[in-house]
């Protein structure tokens, strides 16, 4: 602020600034200098690593899920490969307007809107979405010629899960679906994240839910080097994915779809068992639904219709109802008799027609004087049982029956499966609230010696109790899977072939029963069903009670239809070396020898002689001779 | 004289006498690295480049040729027309992302802002010139005055960068001129205390709603991003955070010319203009980093060492105001890109992309060149 300078003094003073600006210019530098350093040497490590994670992405390699055939070979479920148009809902800001858009040359219905929402809001991330599947070609085509219109749109191609039996054999074979937050949890919950990175399906229903370890496969990755917009540049490295394991199954779904077509319209359960190795031939459980369904999101109608159906079509009757088991019950209980010593095997018991316990009067259909083991059978009378069952009390036939697995999962390897009810003291203990509810009565155990009372079985547990009374004994665990076949080495590895245990029948005894169940359909109450059979077969009928009439006669045109009684039968062949063991049920069928037992001769006659209902009788002779 | 005149030698002469060697050795090498790095960053912009930069030099070329006086005499016009554009683009101007800046005059469009970087020093040196000797504190209220109305312009554009680039060019005029220390230390004391206030109690000013007086949103934006560059990862932070990561996994030599994943896989956002320098930290690391500290130091060496020799109080104000502009330039724009000053527009000087910014810049050495052809030892 001098007001009077020399030249020369001012010229003084600028040097000095001069020298003050270049030091702090040198001071500025050096910071920078010092920051440089930091960045580049101290801290090289950390944002050298940053910079490899900003640049390399791990994409996964998404395996192709292993297939499911029958034992024939015959595909149940297996993928193809379509074109999806999807939508990457982060980069598209409005996407209905991208959506009426793209409506404009791709046929896109409000059902596909629908399931686009849904995805959409159980969607676990910000992955794509279809709007549309299986595109054709020409639409395929269209999209691509205006492609440019719509960042974040793309055409995918995907593999898709497809039954090509439709609801065949649906309750057994499963389905898959959509992953949803459910799903998502569960994954994490086994640790199996990193392996379903990618994956957008999972095993939901049947087998493709109990096998899905199986099936999925191992995911792959490729290691790739990505852009800041998230684009893979190049591929560094790539982890092949490998592909699920195919399952070759016991099943024979040509026997199966017999069988389901012999039920007509009605409703119903049937299990057919190897005895052989206790695997299941066919599982039946109609209605059916059509799995395809479920692939891409189940509508709302398509649910619901479903859903509400009268007919329960969801309900996988063959191993989650469970019914009494009636008359078919007898078989067992005259085993009972026979291993506890309480009967032998010619003993005659006298049969005045009913059975008094307690002061009430258990009836049967008729009087027939005496009949001894075999005859009670073959005829199927109720007074025999009465007393046998009175014999050995509840505790006795509780535990002989155990041993077969009634009132158990068997452990099936298919999901859903009911334990059924085994009456016993305990069960209605842990069953019933009130000490008065809790008490077990004698003369409940008398209506439990004929299968009725508190007795229910699911038709699998009915069928795997035949299969061990027809092997004398062994008891498998009834599987589906035959073979996991191993997808990298090709190698079959086989599904528990070995018996789970051996129950020690005197072979006398077993031998003794199956005779008589063979007469049944020779002489008793199966016999009409089997008129002209050219095999032996050992079966039994039965009828389970759904509504008791309280000592009233049932007259079955004077009850509602859905009150009737189910119709139950079960059958063995060929009689002296059984190849298959079956229970079937045909909800409100009536009398077992009514509905049930011809089921059964028609699932017969193509699994011992290869004849389909309506087929010439021509090819009988062939197939008899190759018997 | 008089019998060379035609010889074509003397042509040359003529032609080459304006230049300084270690100047234009300097703008040889700043604006080769420009180029290379251009190849990297943007190779489609490294032809247009080399034109912008051919352009800038010819720009240099005539002003070395005008003798500082004939410049000085152009200080006030080309002041008042500075002034005039701005209020003309206050009034009229284009707005492009936000901000008034452009003027379209019918043949182009221009920003007026970027003339007011030389007008600015020039019309505060040919003012201390005029009162050689006797600058008073009323002297420097009117420099003040002459400083502030174009920076307010500039400021309301809005163009933080540009408006800090034009007031330090006059501070740095005022500054050499003789401003008293005592004005000057508490004022830098102020701005020391205040800046570390904004550090100190950052997260309380930087929540939303709180308003920061005289500065936009976007400005505030700024600022709470470099101190926090976590705050908004994918937002504002995300250039911050993708430049150092650029510049630190460049390590001591870098990951080598065209090699640089942040640069090639576009993770470094405006990697052609003002980023550029970390694409040079992740290509060439810390050496190539320091050598360009090390080229810039040289400019401003060489550029004081001109005021110095300046023959009169306004070229040497001039010339030591130009230089301390280059520094400024250069310093706000490494301190932004490595994450310790607040992101604002400020250019790499002659180095990132941009004709207009390296045009003024070189008008800026032409300048330079011219001062020195008068420096008071010279005999030419």
């Amino acid at each position: 602020m001098t007001e009077f300078r020399s030249p020369d003094q001012e010229f003084q003073g600028f040097r000095r600034r001069v020298v003050v600006a270049m030091l702090f210019i040198l001071a500025c530098f050096a910071l920078l200098g010092g920051r440089f350093y930091y960045l580049q040497v101290e801290r090289h490590e950390y944002f050298h690593t940053r910079a490899e994670d900003n640049r390399i992405a791990l994409l996964p390699v998404v395996p192709n899920r292993g297939t499911i055939v029958d034992r024939n070979g015959v595909l149940l479920a297996r993928n193809y490969a379509a074109y999806t148009l999807e939508i990457n809902p982060s980069r598209v800001r409005k996407l209905d307007e991208t959506i009426d858009a793209l409506a404009e040359f791709i046929d896109i219905q409000p059902r596909d809107r629908r399931r686009f929402r849904k995805i959409l809001e159980e969607s676990r991330n910000f992955e794509s979405v279809p709007i549309r599947t299986r595109l054709s070609d020409e639409e395929v085509a269209r999209f691509v010629a205006q492609r440019f219109r719509f960042p974040g749109v793309e055409v995918q191609a995907r593999l898709f899960r497809d039954y090509p039996l439709g609801g065949t054999g649906s309750h057994m074979i499963g389905y898959i679906g959509r992953i949803n937050q459910r799903d998502q949890q569960r994954i994490e919950e086994r640790g199996e994240s990193a392996n379903y990175r990618g994956s957008d399906y999972i095993g939901k229903a049947g087998l493709e839910l109990s096998y899905e370890r199986e099936l999925h496969g191992t995911t792959g990755f490729e290691q790739v080097e990505v852009n800041a917009g998230g684009r893979a540049v190049r591929l560094l490295a790539r982890e092949p994915a490998t592909p699920g394991n195919d399952l070759e199954l016991t099943l024979d779904i040509e026997l199966q779809k017999v069988a389901e077509a012999a039920f007509g319209e009605r409703r119903g359960a049937l299990v057919a068992i190897d005895p052989n190795d206790g695997g299941v031939l066919a599982l039946v459980s109609v209605p059916t639904f059509d799995p395809n369904l479920f692939v891409d999101g189940i509508s709302t109608q398509d649910w619901q219709a479903l859903n509400d159906s009268p007919d329960h079509p969801l309900l996988n009757r063959a191993i989650y109802s469970a019914y009494p088991p009636g008359s078919t019950f007898k078989p067992f209980m005259a085993l009972a008799g026979l291993e506890s010593g309480k009967r032998s095997i010619e003993q005659r018991m006298p049969d005045p027609g009913f059975f008094i316990y307690g002061g009430h009067r258990f009836m049967d259909h008729r009087a027939r004087g005496t009949v001894n083991m075999h005859e009670s059978i073959v005829v199927s009378s109720n007074t025999y049982y009465y007393q046998l069952a009175n014999d050995l009390g509840i505790d006795g036939i509780a535990g002989f029956m155990r041993q077969f697995g009634f009132g158990s999962r068997t452990g099936i390897d298919v999901p859903g499966e009911a334990e059924g009810v085994l009456p016993s003291p305990e069960w209605k203990r842990s069953r019933f609230r009130t000490p008065e509810q809790q008490r077990w009565y004698g003369g409940e155990t008398i209506s439990v010696g004929i299968g009725q009372g508190y007795n229910a079985y699911t038709p699998l547990q009915l069928a795997h109790a035949l299969a061990t009374l027809a092997n004398g004994g062994k008891v498998f665990r009834p599987h589906l899977v035959r073979h996991v076949v191993d997808s990298r080495s090709g190698e079959r590895r086989l599904i528990e072939p070995e018996p789970l245990r051996q129950i020690p029948f005197k072979a006398r005894h077993v031998e003794a029963v199956r005779k008589a169940m063979v007469d049944v359909n020779k002489s008793g109450t199966g016999a009409r069903a089997f008129a002209g059979a050219p095999y032996e077969v050992g079966g039994k009928t039965g009828t389970a009670q759904v509504f008791s009439l309280r000592g009233q006669r049932y007259v079955e045109g004077k009850v509602a239809e859905r009150l009737r009684d189910h119709s139950v039968y079960i059958a063995f062949a060929p009689a002296h070396n059984p190849s298959i063991a079956m229970a079937v049920l045909v909800e409100n069928g009536g009398f077992g020898s009514q509905s049930a037992a011809p089921i059964a001769r028609q699932v017969l006659d193509y699994h011992l002689l290869g004849r389909k209902p309506g087929q010439p009788a021509g090819e009988d002779e062939e197939a008899e001779e190759s018997q | 004289m008089t019998e060379q005149r035609f010889h074509p030698f003397n042509l040359v002469r003529a032609f080459v006498r304006p230049i300084d060697p270690v100047l234009l050795a300097i703008m040889a090498v700043l604006l080769g690295a420009s180029y290379l790095l251009m190849l990297s960053a943007s190779p489609e912009r490294a032809q247009t480049q080399l034109v912008n930069s051919g352009v800038a030099l010819c720009a240099m070329w005539a002003a070395a040729r005008l003798p500082p006086q004939r410049l000085l005499s152009l200080a006030v016009p080309l002041y008042l027309l500075g002034v005039v554009l701005l209020i003309g683009v206050a009034l009229f101007g284009e707005t492009s992302k936000g901000a008034q800046r452009w003027l379209d005059i019918g043949v182009t469009r221009i920003q007026p802002s970027e003339l007011m970087k030389i007008a600015m020093p020039l019309m505060l040196a040919w003012y201390f010139q005029q009162r050689e000797g006797m600058a008073g504190l009323r002297d420097f209220i009117v420099a003040g005055v002459l400083l502030a109305v174009p920076v307010a312009l500039i400021v309301t554009q809005p163009d933080l960068g540009t408006s800090l680039l034009v007031a330090a060019a006059g501070l740095y005029v005022i500054f050499f001129a003789g401003l008293s220390w005592k004005l000057i230390i508490p004022v830098v004391l102020v701005g020391v205390l205040g800046l570390g206030s904004i550090v100190v109690f950052g997260d309380q000013l930087c929540q939303p709603g709180v308003d920061w007086y005289g500065l936009r949103e976007y400005q505030k934006q700024r600022v709470c991003t470099l101190l926090d560059p976590t705050r908004d990862p994918l937002g504002k932070g995300f250039h911050i955070i993708q430049s150092t990561i650029a510049i630190g996994s460049g390590g001591l030599l870098g990951k080598g010319w065209l090699e640089g994943t942040q640069t090639h896989l576009a993770f470094i956002p405006e990697r052609h203009t003002d980023f550029i320098f970390s694409v040079l930290a992740e290509e060439f690391g810390l050496l190539g980093a320091l050598v360009l500290l090390g080229v810039y130091i040289l400019l401003l060496a060489r550029g004081f060492q001109i005021a110095l020799y300046a023959p009169s109080l306004a070229t040497r104000l001039l010339a030591s105001a130009i230089t301390a502009i280059f520094f400024t330039y250069a310093f706000v724009n490494m301190g932004m890109v490595s994450g310790i000053l607040p992101v604002v527009g400020v250019p790499l000087p002659f180095i990132s992309y941009g004709g207009t910014a390296l045009v003024t810049l070189c008008l800026g050495v032409g300048i330079l060149m011219s001062i020195h052809r008068h420096r008071v030892s010279s005999t030419d």
